[in-house]
């Protein structure tokens, strides 16, 4: 199990906010390694930060060994790291089928065809409906399809940004369904999540994000034993 | 599997047989018109201004529409290829060069410097968003009109002289090309329709092909959602450069085209209310919508001169027949109303529709 992704120690700062304080944390090939927290924990700005859409005042990441702390957010698909971004954001206007196709844009020459394939396989659903206009979809199949357009450039590291977020109860189970099988499938998977609970059930390790810092990291069976998680991410 | 491949291109292609058809069918009964001598000698001088906004309209419609950016320094980009073919046209009309090869190089240096000011200008533009973005392109606009005021040009026997100041050292047998806020004289006025029909093919083929392109997806993508196209690796910055870069171009060519349409040409033409003349166009047409862009710059141009009967309230009526359109078209009961129209005429045409009849009045 190779290092993939490694972040160290990264400080991240909107405008005079100091909004991560110190993050350190890596994900090892085929792991699925989860980011929990609360609302305004700085998940998704972290996320963020590795995705290239803000800049780490200090700190490093990097990735399969190179250092992408300053790598444009385009930039980085072609490398292999890929975000489903948060609420979705699906090309609206654009049908299920365009959709995917846009998530290989950077590919050229790839084969296409096979990898569509395999994402109507993961998605039984969004086959159904390829030539839909995404608009039309329902939230669970709009992140759906969010997930197998980032599929499309075939990533290494498979990023995703809330993915129960504002879904149904069983959506979400779903979409948790999906993750499972697609790590399966060999994907590594770095997963921000609300839902501790559900994130924790399919995570390999976790980490706790706590208004800026990581406060308790672990496997996320010991997590899920941890006392102070359970009371105050799972409620009991 | 085949079966997902085909066909997903359809309501594109339609859309572009549709522009196609409209030029080619515009063209063509006006021709025919013409050498009827049906065409009034109004409607006759507006040939070549109309082919001209269409041309415009369709290439902010670029910008506008497909790139999601609100220009409004069209004309700014327009008046840049309007003096840059005036004033090669000028010195290859001293050189004695025949009329179709002094227009083509005009149109050719036209769209040249005219993509040249829309990449320089797009560089920080592009950086904005919005309102922001708007505005910015709104002062770059009114900065090239008045760049043209102090501009002045002309030829004689000693070369070619350009200059901000008006004794520029021009010999008395010189020809003048630009005269500072007079603008440009004696322009040689070698437009004709049948150029601007070849320069709105031209539009449209290029416009279209990006649009029906890789690269025109990306633009879309990148209008509709700038995080997602990020997150797959879009250089948003990169595609909507492009897309103003070419927009700007096919804008100095429409301005070659309306420049050399007439003998004298004042900067003060292609100021923001022609900006916004334009915006109206593709607004009304319908944001994204080529042959839309091109059926609202052909009426808007031609109704205030058929409205010249109206006298004093003539821009008045103007006014109400832009808003009545806006309602008309953008109003769910009515398109309904005329969908259900269309569907009845329709439906009476087939025979075994026939019994439906009785009770249609």
């Amino acid at each position: 199990m190779g290092q993939l992704l490694k972040v160290d120690d990264i400080n991240v700062y909107y405008g005079a906010i100091h909004a991560i304080k110190g993050v350190s944390f890596e994900v090892n090939e085929g792991e699925i390694v989860t980011l929990i927290g609360a609302n305004g924990a700085g998940k998704s700005t972290t996320l963020n930060t590795i995705s290239g859409l803000l800049r780490p005042k200090t700190g490093s990441i990097t990735f399969l060994g190179e250092d992408i702390t300053r790598t444009p957010a385009h930039k980085l698909v072609e490398k292999g790291l890929s975000q489903v971004p948060e609420g979705r954001r699906v090309f609206l206007q654009m049908t299920v089928q365009e959709n995917l196709e846009m998530g290989a844009f950077t590919e050229k020459n790839s084969d296409l065809r096979g990898r569509m394939d395999r994402v109507y396989e993961q998605f039984p659903r969004l086959k159904e409906r390829y030539r839909q206009v995404a608009g039309t979809l329902s939230g669970g199949e709009q992140q759906m399809l969010a997930m197998g357009r980032a599929l499309m450039s075939d990533p290494k590291l498979l990023m995703m940004d809330e993915p129960s977020m504002g879904l149904a109860p069983i959506l979400v189970e779903q979409i948790f369904e999906i993750i499972k099988s697609l790590h399966e499938a060999g994907t590594t998977i770095l997963l921000v999540e609300q839902n501790a609970q559900m994130a924790l059930d399919i995570a390999d390790r976790a980490y706790v994000l706590e208004t800026g810092k990581v406060t308790i990291s672990g496997s996320a069976k010991e997590l899920l034993e941890n006392d102070k998680v359970r009371s105050a991410y799972l409620g009991e | 599997m085949k079966k997902i491949t085909s066909k997903g291109l359809s309501p594109y292609r339609k859309n572009e047989i549709i522009s196609y058809g409209i030029a080619i069918l515009g063209f063509a009964v006006i021709s025919v018109l013409r050498s009827l001598g049906m065409v009034s000698s109004s409607l006759q001088g507006q040939l070549v201004p109309i082919c001209a906004y269409v041309i415009m309209a369709v290439s902010l419609n670029l910008v506008v529409g497909i790139s999601g950016e609100l220009s409004l320094g069209h004309a700014g980009f327009m008046s840049v290829g309007a003096y840059t073919g005036i004033v090669v046209s000028g010195i290859m009309g001293t050189m004695g060069a025949a009329d179709p090869v002094r227009f083509f190089a005009a149109v050719i240096a036209g769209a040249l410097a005219a993509g040249v000011a829309g990449f320089l200008i797009g560089i920080p533009v592009l950086r904005l968003r919005g309102d922001y973005l708007a505005i910015v392109t709104l002062a770059f606009g009114e900065i090239i009109k008045n760049i043209m005021n102090i501009v002045y040009a002309g030829i004689d026997e000693n070369g070619f002289h350009i200059s901000t100041k008006s004794d520029y050292g021009l010999s008395a047998e010189g020809r003048m090309l630009l005269n500072g806020p007079m603008g440009a004289t004696q322009v040689d006025r070698i437009s004709t329709f049948f150029y601007g029909f070849i320069l709105v093919m031209v539009t449209l083929f290029v416009v279209q092909n990006i649009l029906n392109s890789r690269q025109g997806r990306a633009i879309m993508a990148c209008r509709d959602n700038r995080i997602a196209s990020e997150s797959i690796g879009l250089n948003v910055m990169k595609n909507k450069l492009m897309a103003f870069t070419v927009s700007s171009a096919l804008a100095g060519m429409g301005g070659v085209l309306f420049g050399l349409n007439y003998s004298t040409l004042l900067p003060i033409k292609f100021n923001f209310n022609t900006s916004i003349l334009i915006l109206v166009f593709v607004v009304l047409g319908g944001l994204g919508n080529i042959w839309g862009s091109m059926i609202a710059a052909i009426v808007l141009t031609v109704l205030p001169e058929a409205l010249r009967q109206f006298a004093d309230y003539r821009m008045l009526v103007y006014a109400v027949v832009l808003i009545v359109v806006m309602i008309a078209t953008y109003n769910p009961a009515i398109r309904s109303r005329v969908s259900a129209f269309a569907e009845k005429y329709l439906r009476r045409k087939k025979p075994d529709a026939a019994p439906a009849e009785g009770g249609a009045d």
